[in-house]
């Protein structure tokens, strides 16, 4: 059922009946002489690169438990240099006030003695790690990679959906489109200059390098992963090979004298810093989950101790929690003193007697998340929902409201996108990559995921999403 | 280099020789049962050797009872449930290499996992009249992932770990082919250099890629004596023992390191055994015996390697922890 007051959606393409917009100008060129088609020809080629390659996700839940590719459209999503430049002066402020914050809390706790964040909130937080309390990390950055997802509703309104602070994954089809539509496309690059991502393994290896332990030199990085049957593996030995460290598993570190080593064919070898995919409660079964398999014993312990930095920093969860989400742009103001550059999406907290009555009564209409569910599982999409959906939503509302969030349906921008009919529009959004480490930085892009089916505003990959690559084009 | 690491392109490269002679073992016992036997329960007779030679014998007959060509065939190439079947090599190859995807070339992971799927489509259209080109296959593939491996590889320790894995695996399967057919052929050889003996040992030749070797070095009708030399002790023969032990000597030689003592001592007793050995005094023990001695020496040798390199056992690097911490 079509909502009757269906927003008018931005088309990052086109303006009008058949207006194109200037940064999609070439490209709409391009694609007008374009033989009928090729683009289908070459979304097959591209498949076939990516399974030889063995670009591959898991999907949990499903019953073969395979391996499957996240589709990837051919067709670009474009921005200009100069509203890019706008988006990334707003990411790099956010992210600088959410690493504040973490110190903070962890620390002298100000912004809760200010009033403007609630104590309770903060230390009754699954993801708040009362261990970290007084921990100088290196940089005092707890968040040395942050995803921050983003959505267009016009020309110039960007919205953050949420900040990704743990472990956010996704970089390695960032970099692989890239690389895949350079070689569908090269007479598009040839036509006009697009900003490079390529170089974002070196600035990550460099983050790790600058987060090292305050005392070593020429530290021994690993990127510790679950092992290969987890979702993003491929990207961990993605990233491990990129940089050129080693790809590890918690079954090859020990610690021992709180110092943190791997065993290799030539006995143990120290580690300094460890990217780490595995989430906190994994890490260390001495501390955390007793029955993880896939952390090192004594990790912790060695952390704290400062022998070795592990990416991002443990505890970085309260952060990125959907109920401290709702304080960031507070937070630019109280650390940064400065006004947010990008804004929040409105949200309703049903823990609130008000925002749930007002949520209960508008529930078609809006967007309902669990405060800590990520990457799409058990979320409500109103307006796409059936009317049985939304009352089995209602039910497990009523059963805890304050697990829960609201936000109205947003008017996702869409991009022009190859369906089996043709190039149609979709609706996308955006997560950039934020580096960390002396400074702030990211590679001019990101990985924009795309709703693939008409209508859909859901672009998780493990809803059926695919991806793009992201171009920012030279002035 | 990762212990895990280290354990993975071992096991990727063993895996992927144990497909190609597997290939070859299946490949021979259908060149051999064209040939007429005379005997009673010749097929079964026949058809145990590939299934005694890979050691999978009583997982067949508890699925399969009897050896028949065509069981044994789809049991010890597609059976999944067959932790030996060529299949199950490829996939367990493809695990090795996924698992330590960055310490590989992009062309080595490209050819296994090609391997893997192309696999996967030949097992549900596999058929029976065509399965020699089904072996051939398998061995391109082997074929194709040394030499992809050798021409995109650092020449580092990983390689050496790959090579150690591709040369035992080969010496362990020339060892056991050997001493299985050898036991089939040698009751029936009534007359030597017989036309069904010349086949049969011919064919025991080619499983190995060794009949035209055999007759460029012997020039003469084959002879057991001859053929086990060229197995076992001829160092110009890429599948002999001898040979394999060469490479291992050499991949030991370059991994060194502190923990590899024994590993490097018994690898060097066995292969100086295989440099001075002769023929003749293999036989006046016993060939059967010698074999035997010499998979005991293997079964070692491995574990040896497993301790020295690729296990995970902390208590086994307490001695040298010290000197880092």
């Amino acid at each position: 059922m079509k909502n009757q007051n269906a927003p008018a959606y931005f088309d990052e393409m086109r303006s009008g009946s058949d207006g194109i917009r200037p940064v999609y100008q070439r490209y709409a060129d391009w694609l007008k002489d374009l033989p009928d088609g090729t683009l289908h020809r070459k979304e097959q080629e591209a498949e076939l690169l990516f399974r030889r390659l063995g670009i591959t996700f898991a999907v949990y839940g499903e019953s073969d438990g395979g391996e499957r590719l996240i589709p990837f459209d051919v067709v670009p999503r474009i921005f200009g240099a100069a509203e890019w430049r706008r988006l990334e002066a707003g990411i790099v402020q956010r992210v600088k006030a959410l690493n504040a914050f973490l110190h903070d809390i962890y620390h002298g706790q100000e912004i809760m003695r200010a009033g403007i964040v609630d104590a309770r909130q903060i230390t009754g937080n699954a993801g708040f790690r009362p261990e970290m309390m007084g921990v100088d990390l290196p940089n005092q950055v707890y968040a040395q990679i942050a995803g921050i997802d983003l959505v267009r509703v016009s020309e110039n309104e960007f919205y953050v959906l949420e900040d990704n602070l743990r472990t956010p994954s996704g970089v390695s089809y960032m970099l692989e489109n890239r690389r895949t539509m350079m070689r569908l496309f090269p007479d598009l690059f040839a036509q006009q200059i697009v900003e490079p991502v390529e170089h974002y393994p070196l600035m990550l290896l460099d983050t790790l390098r600058e987060s090292a332990p305050a005392n070593v030199l020429d530290p021994v990085i690993a990127v510790l992963t679950p092992g290969a049957y987890n979702s993003a593996y491929f990207e961990h030995a993605f990233l491990a090979s990129q940089m050129g460290v080693e790809l590890v598993e918690g079954q090859d570190l020990f610690v021992e004298n709180r110092r943190v080593f791997m065993h290799t064919t030539e006995g143990p070898r120290p580690v300094h810093v460890i990217y780490r995919r595995v989430d906190d409660d994994f890490l260390d079964p001495l501390v955390f989950r007793p029955d993880s398999v896939l952390g090192v014993p004594g990790l912790l312990e060695a952390y704290i101790s400062g022998n070795v930095s592990l990416i991002n920093g443990v505890g970085t969860g309260v952060a990125d929690d959907k109920s401290t989400y709702l304080h960031v742009p507070e937070m630019i103001e109280f650390y940064l003193g400065e006004k947010p550059i990008l804004s929040n999406v409105p949200t309703y907290r049903l823990g609130l007697p008000d925002d749930l009555k007002y949520v209960l009564e508008h529930l078609p209409e809006l967007v309902v998340k669990e405060v800590q569910g990520s990457g799409g599982y058990g979320m409500l999409v109103g307006p796409t929902s059936s009317t049985a959906e939304i009352e089995a939503y209602r039910q497990r509302i009523l059963s805890d409201p304050s697990n829960f969030i609201a936000q109205p349906t947003l008017a996702l921008s869409t991009c022009p996108t190859l369906v089996e009919q043709g190039v149609a529009p979709r609706h996308v959004d955006l997560r950039p990559f934020v580096l960390s480490g002396k400074e702030v930085r990211l590679v001019p892009g990101g990985l924009t995921r795309v709703a693939l089916r008409e209508g859909s505003l859901v672009v998780n990959s493990s809803q059926g999403g695919g991806t793009k690559d992201t171009w920012v084009l030279e002035d | 280099m990762l212990s895990r690491t280290a354990e993975n392109l071992f096991w990727m490269a063993r895996h992927i020789e144990r497909a190609e002679n597997t290939a070859r073992i299946l490949d021979v016992a259908h060149r051999s049962s064209l040939i007429p036997l005379d005997l009673e329960g010749a097929e079964a007779y026949l058809w145990y050797a590939p299934l005694n030679i890979t050691g999978c014998a009583a997982g067949y007959e508890e699925k399969h009872g009897l050896a028949r060509a065509r069981e044994v065939t789809r049991y010890m190439a597609l059976d999944p449930d067959n932790p030996s079947s060529i299949y199950s090599c490829l996939r367990c190859a493809r695990e090795n290499a996924r698992s330590v995807r960055g310490a590989i070339t992009s062309e080595m992971w490209e050819v296994i996992n090609s391997t893997w799927l192309e696999v996967n489509r030949l097992a549900r259209d596999f058929d029976e009249q065509n399965y020699s080109d089904f072996f051939e296959w398998v061995k391109e593939r082997s074929h194709l992932f040394r030499g992809v491996t050798l021409g995109t590889i650092i020449k580092d320790i990983s390689l050496s770990f790959i090579r150690l894995g591709t040369f035992l695996e080969r010496a362990d399967n020339s060892a056991r082919i050997l001493d299985v057919k050898y036991h089939i052929l040698l009751p029936s050889v009534h007359d030597v250099g017989g036309a069904a003996d010349y086949y049969q040992w011919g064919s025991l030749l080619r499983s190995v890629s060794a009949f035209e070797a055999y007759r460029k070095i012997y020039r003469d009708v084959i002879s057991p004596l001859k053929v086990a030399e060229l197995f076992i002790l001829r160092d110009d023969m890429p599948r002999s023992l001898h040979a394999c032990f060469n490479e291992i000597e050499t991949s030991l030689a370059h991994i060194n390191g502190a923990s590899g003592y024994e590993v490097r001592r018994l690898a060097g007793e066995m292969h100086a055994n295989l440099h001075f050995g002769r023929i003749e005094d293999v036989f006046a023990r016993g060939l059967h015996e010698y074999l035997t001695d010499f998979l005991d020496s293997m079964d070692v040798l491995g574990r040896e390697i497993r301790d020295a390199y690729l296990s995970r056992r902390q208590d086994l690097f307490d001695v040298s922890l010290s000197k880092v911490a």
